[in-house]
């Protein structure tokens, strides 16, 4: 099902949205419209600019066209007003190697600014399945393991919406429904989440909806 | 302000620059070639230098060019990041080369003007030395440009490099010359004395006029250049390359 | 949820890259290493004469100053840039550009700090007076965080280049210049007998500059590079 054309008044929406890269338009004119407690997936096949549309809309890379709206109000990509609206987790976790995964979430959550105490940084632990290994380093978990970090931050931030690419990339299946029962709380919120993947995460109906980018 | 933008996009701009270039370079060696008869022939000798002193004609205005024209890459800079015209960028990253040539230009005369004055080829003389870091500094912004592939950051990178290097720049030339005062160093001065005979300042004055010109002429035929590698592709610009072939 | 304070971004991330640091602590001590062994090669190579190196000394030890300072600037953002850290710093509720304040901080107490405290050794070997020292030391503390300072521009602007190492050398050495000048100036001036403020000032002058000019610059030159 296609995205919506109409600007909504809640939520985020896009219009005419156009990437380049190196001087070559990745595409051109893209509209999207998420409301408040619904998930929007990108899919795609691999280099139809998925990637460089959550960037875009993180205020990463700017965009060569277009008019992005949140709740009705143009969002200014790079302001401080927007990037604070914002959790982005992409390909490059920002996890250091040398650094413990319980200090790794503690710098993470001070970044994200939500007053996260020990205790509740502990029980995220705990429940993304890395509470034995806190006090180990990144670099000694598995890819899967540090993709839970990540889960682990996704669930401490209360930011409104989130930019996910590739979320499920190297997660098992247990992993994959925690993943699912984190986007369904933060969507419970009245979160927004744009999620950019090749598998499918469960969600309920009605809340999801999906854009598809690149020809073929 | 609106013909400031419309003259800023690249589209207007290519055509104009075309037409333009060519009486750039046309004043440029008229302007040349008066200022070298006056420097070469109708000026006097020098009683002290004899005529050795001749090459201020070429060395004078390339160094005053030199520190000039990096002043104005720094002020398109500005206008770049302020503006967001890409045409800035553009004219910026083309100056460059020019801008380089006439330091290389004012070191090399430099030192062929130091040969008889001072005896030696190359002598830490705080202009000297200036010019020598200034010629790093050009490198240096050629060197990132051209070591960045996308255009768009290549732009914004030079751009920061250039107004950080044109704060940096009256730094440094005043710590060259605190330098070579406490080191005391050469001490011949390469400008000549503000008396000097007023045919000279004529000449010297007409050949900076034409260093001038020639450098607004060789930057907008560069910018026409990186206009089309750049725009390769553009349609506006399919229609000036096909109406040229036919 | 409004933005947090310049000295929060600030105080984040210094503590931030210290403790990274005291991970690897190695890297420090190399280029501590590096600092010595170049102000070793000196008398080796233009002999052994007290005169001739005693009025080279303070010239050595700025040159193997900035030196040192260029080879650890990699430090500053390439882990971060690779790992994905930095964007995770441009989403984060602090400024920016307090977030590289406090990095650059960082690189200065772990580079320039150590130098320091180095370099009243290397000034005895070449012989060096104790006064000389002393102004050696006030000229490397105002003129360290300088080179960090304006070591973090350029190492954002060659981020992730091909050949960056070069490059960063061609960029960056030219602007060290006025701080081999007025550095050096000052110990040379205390040994003539003459004042040194002048020096002292510039270098100081300098040292604001670049505190107030360098961390908006840096942060704009790794947007720049993260886009």
């Amino acid at each position: 099902m296609p995205a919506s054309t109409d600007i909504a008044a809640q939520g985020l929406s896009a219009r005419a949205v156009g990437c380049e890269r190196g001087g070559r338009a990745l595409f051109e004119s893209i509209d999207l419209a998420v409301s408040p407690g619904a998930a929007l997936f990108l899919v795609g096949p691999n280099g139809s600019g998925k990637t460089t549309l959550l960037r875009a809309l993180a205020g990463l890379t700017e965009p060569a066209a277009g008019e992005v709206r949140w709740n009705g109000r143009d969002a200014a990509l790079r302001s401080a007003v927007w990037r604070m609206q914002l959790t982005y987790a992409g390909h490059k976790p920002g996890h250091k190697d040398e650094l413990s995964v319980a200090e790794n979430l503690e710098l993470a959550c001070d970044l994200d600014g939500g007053q996260v105490g020990a205790a509740e940084r502990a029980q995220a632990l705990q429940r993304v399945g890395l509470a034995r290994r806190a006090a180990l380093q990144v670099k000694r978990l598995s890819q899967g393991q540090k993709q839970r970090l990540t889960l682990a931050r996704l669930s401490l931030s209360r930011r409104k919406l989130w930019l996910l690419d590739e979320p499920t990339a190297a997660l098992d299946s247990d992993a994959r429904v925690l993943l699912g029962d984190i986007l369904r709380a933060h969507l419970a919120r009245g979160g927004v989440a744009l999620v950019a993947t090749h598998d499918r995460i469960d969600l309920p109906a009605g809340q999801t909806a999906e854009l598809r980018l690149g020809g073929a | 302000m609106r013909w400031l933008y419309r003259y800023a996009s690249p589209a207007t701009f290519y055509p104009v620059a075309g037409a333009l270039a060519p009486w750039f370079f046309v004043a440029a060696a008229l302007l040349g070639a008066a200022g070298l008869y006056i420097g070469l022939i109708a000026a006097p000798t020098d009683f002290q230098q004899g005529d050795a002193y001749r090459i201020i004609y070429i060395h004078v205005p390339a160094a005053w060019m030199s520190m000039f024209i990096y002043v104005v890459m720094a002020a398109y800079g500005v206008l770049f990041l302020s503006l967001n015209t890409r045409l800035s960028a553009m004219m910026m990253s083309a100056l460059a080369p020019t801008g380089a040539m006439f330091t290389f230009l004012a070191l090399w005369t430099g030192a062929l003007w130091g040969r008889p004055t001072w005896g030696a080829y190359w002598v830490w003389d705080a202009r000297l030395t200036s010019e020598l870091i200034l010629l790093f500094l050009y490198l240096g912004f050629m060197a990132l440009q051209a070591a960045i592939e996308d255009p768009r950051r290549a732009d914004r990178a030079a751009a920061l490099l250039a107004i950080v290097g044109v704060v940096n720049v009256p730094i440094i030339y005043f710590s060259v010359q605190w330098w070579n005062t406490l080191h005391q160093g050469a001490s011949v001065s390469l400008t000549a004395s503000p008396k000097m005979a007023r045919i000279m300042l004529t000449g010297m004055l007409i050949m900076s006029l034409a260093a001038w010109l020639y450098a607004i002429g060789a930057s907008l035929l560069r910018v026409r250049a990186i206009i089309l590698e750049r725009e390769a592709g553009a349609e506006w610009l399919q229609g000036h390359v096909d109406g040229k072939a036919r | 949820m409004s933005e947090a304070g310049a000295w929060a971004g600030f105080a984040w991330g210094l503590r931030r890259d210290l403790k990274l640091s005291a991970r690897s602590s190695a890297e420090v001590l190399v280029v501590l290493g590096f600092f010595l062994i170049v102000a070793t090669l000196f008398p080796l190579s233009v002999g052994p004469d007290p005169r001739i190196l005693h009025r080279i000394g303070a010239g050595i030890i700025w040159v193997c100053a900035a030196l040192a300072c260029l080879l650890s600037l990699h430090r500053m953002f390439t882990l971060d840039y690779v790992d994905g850290s930095l964007e995770q710093m441009l989403l984060g509720h602090m400024p920016f550009p307090s977030i590289v304040a406090g990095k650059i901080g960082a690189h200065w107490l772990t580079t320039g700090c150590p130098l320091i405290v180095c370099a009243p050794l290397v000034g005895v070997q070449f012989g060096l007076s104790f006064g000389e020292i002393g102004v050696l030391l006030v000229t490397l503390l105002l003129g360290t965080p300088v080179l960090s300072l304006i070591g973090g521009i350029m190492a954002a602007l060659t981020l992730g280049l091909r050949g960056g190492g070069a490059l960063l050398a061609l960029l960056l050495l030219p602007l060290y210049i006025p701080l081999l000048v007025f550095g050096v100036g000052a110990v040379e001036a205390y040994a003539a007998g003459l004042g040194m403020e002048g020096h002292l000032s510039v270098l100081g002058a300098e040292l604001i500059l670049a505190l107030v000019g360098s961390p908006l610059a840096t942060a704009a030159a790794v947007r720049t590079a993260i886009d």
